[in-house]
């Protein structure tokens, strides 16, 4: 025999969601999704954009990626000095910048380890195609996905501080 | 109206009009309960919209999937008994159509006023297990099986709390006849105030409740949808089936429904019967279908409220609930209102 205090509860819990879901100031939590685009949060991990001007064709990601599904393709080119009277720098150009996102697990590695800050994540959720193959992704596109980036939010209090790896010596 | 009424009809126009009115109200019926309850409700229940897209808010949903489900191949597995497979959902919508026939839904709108009408309906309201059964064998398909002889056992161990607690409103009418429990409800008084007649929950409440779970037994609903689980029988005794033969079940469950909401609305709420409006008068025919509408919508609604709220009860629970707890219970209801009934 199920303890009706419980049972009588579970009751109020629908009832509750009912009345909440039909009033005014309620409404349901669900969105009626192609007339109405549901409003991902902040930081949902959705597809991931390219700061072109901040990759170095450093590979990393290429490399660190379990599926294997950036391609990256640059040439060796000459900067202009920093200073006045200095070498020309040696810098990568980047020709391609690609991502498979028929391979893509979402897994973010490749956002970890960029060590320039040139892929991010945005919420943007809305990039299925007819065809596998158009799931392969060019920079242009990247790109513009960066535009959906939020801002960068603070870090919570206290989240910032980085344990010491050798803990202090306590003489006790 | 008192014209209409004097109307003398052939026997075979009457039965002819009788037969064209159960062929629209059945199917109609299961149509309203899935959609205002099935489909709506439970949505907002769990804080959902429901269906938005067919016809206006959605409300054409169920036209729209009874009409896939006619499009579908009709497919008979070839071990399967194919008369029994073909006959069985059939013999649960004939049980489901039967229920309505004594069900009064004003003083002289009722298909055939049987003086022993509560005893009819229970009588082929469990015809639907025979049905069930044959599903289940003829499907040749052990979770079928299975979930035939969960359904047979569940609805034998229910049928008993269910007639039970009819007998307790039997015996305080003193009557079998759907139409005097509503007589004897719409005259009643309660100590000598008959503003609303005498609900019959007023004094049966421990038989209503006790109805109310056989009811949600009976018609195999969650908490109590064990014969049909997904998760342990994947459907029971529906698996097999597809089409036609799949809506045939589907419109029996919830006009089953819609019948059952209907004998607890007369048994206890006073079925067609509305306070101010003197049941022997003309007005009672039209003004008692709507009342009754009512009062079954909000049996319904107490149905499908339970529905959506409880997980499933494991199988033991289920019959430990029916003989431990319902049987004794709807006893102790039937001697009580015995000895009141010979008391006074």
């Amino acid at each position: 025999m199920p303890k009706v205090p419980g049972m009588v509860k579970g009751l109020g819990v629908t009832f509750k969601t009912m009345v909440d879901t039909l009033k005014p100031s309620g409404g349901p939590v669900t969105v009626p999704y192609p007339h109405v685009k549901e409003e991902p949060t902040a930081r949902a991990r959705g597809v991931i954009a390219l700061h072109e001007d901040n990759c170095t064709a450093c590979m990393l990601c290429s490399r660190e990626c379990p599926d294997w599904c950036i391609y990256i393709e640059a040439h060796k080119t000459l900067a202009p000095p920093r200073r006045a009277g200095g070498k020309p720098r040696q810098v990568n150009a980047l020709d391609r910048f690609a991502i498979d996102y028929s391979l893509c697990m979402y897994c973010g590695i490749c956002v970890e380890v960029c060590p320039f800050d040139a892929l991010f994540w945005s919420p943007e959720y809305e990039f299925s195609e007819v065809r596998i193959a158009d799931l392969l992704h060019e920079k242009e596109r990247l790109g513009e996905w960066m535009q959906t980036v939020p801002e960068f939010e603070p870090y919570e209090a206290g989240s910032e501080a980085k344990p010491k790896k050798v803990p202090a010596y306590d003489p006790r | 109206m008192p014209m209409l009424l004097a109307i003398e009809l052939a026997y075979w126009q009457e039965t002819a009009i009788k037969v064209a009115v159960m062929a629209v109200l059945v199917p109609t019926t299961a149509l309203i309960l899935g959609i205002v309850f099935l489909f709506k409700m439970m949505s907002w229940m769990q804080s959902r919209m429901g269906p938005q897209e067919a016809g206006p808010r959605g409300l054409l949903q169920l036209l729209a999937d009874g009409v896939k489900f006619l499009q579908k191949e009709d497919i008979i597995p070839d071990a399967a008994d194919r008369f029994v497979f073909k006959a069985a959902p059939i013999v649960v919508l004939v049980s489901t159509f039967l229920t309505y026939v004594v069900v009064p839904a004003g003083p002289d709108l009722v298909i055939e006023n049987l003086p022993t009408g509560i005893f009819f309906a229970m009588a082929v309201s469990s015809l639907s297990v025979i049905g069930v059964l044959m599903a289940g064998w003829a499907s040749s398909n052990k979770y079928a099986l299975m979930g035939g002889l969960r359904a047979a056992g569940q609805l034998i161990a229910y049928e008993l709390p269910l007639v039970l607690a009819v007998t307790g409103v039997v015996i305080q009418v003193g009557s079998l006849s759907m139409q005097d429990i509503v007589w004897a409800q719409a005259t009643g008084e309660i100590f000598g105030w008959g503003g609303i007649g005498l609900p019959l929950i007023l004094t049966q409440i421990l038989a209503f409740f006790v109805f109310m779970a056989a009811v949600q037994a009976e018609l195999a609903q969650p908490p109590f949808d064990m014969p049909i689980a997904e998760t342990e029988v994947v459907g029971g005794y529906h698996i097999e089936y597809t089409g036609f033969r799949f809506l045939f079940f589907f419109l029996g469950e919830f006009a089953t429904a819609f019948a059952f909401a209907a004998i607890a609305a007369t048994l206890f709420l006073g079925g067609w019967y509305v306070p101010g409006i003197p049941p022997d008068s003309v007005w009672a025919n039209v003004v008692g279908p709507i009342a009754l509408f009512v009062k079954i919508m909000f049996v319904s609604f107490l149905i499908f409220w339970f529905r959506f709220t409880y997980p499933r009860f494991r199988e033991d629970q289920l019959q430990t609930f029916a003989w431990k707890y319902l049987i004794p219970l709807s006893l102790v209801n039937i001697t009580v209102t015995g000895i009141v009934v010979v008391a006074f």
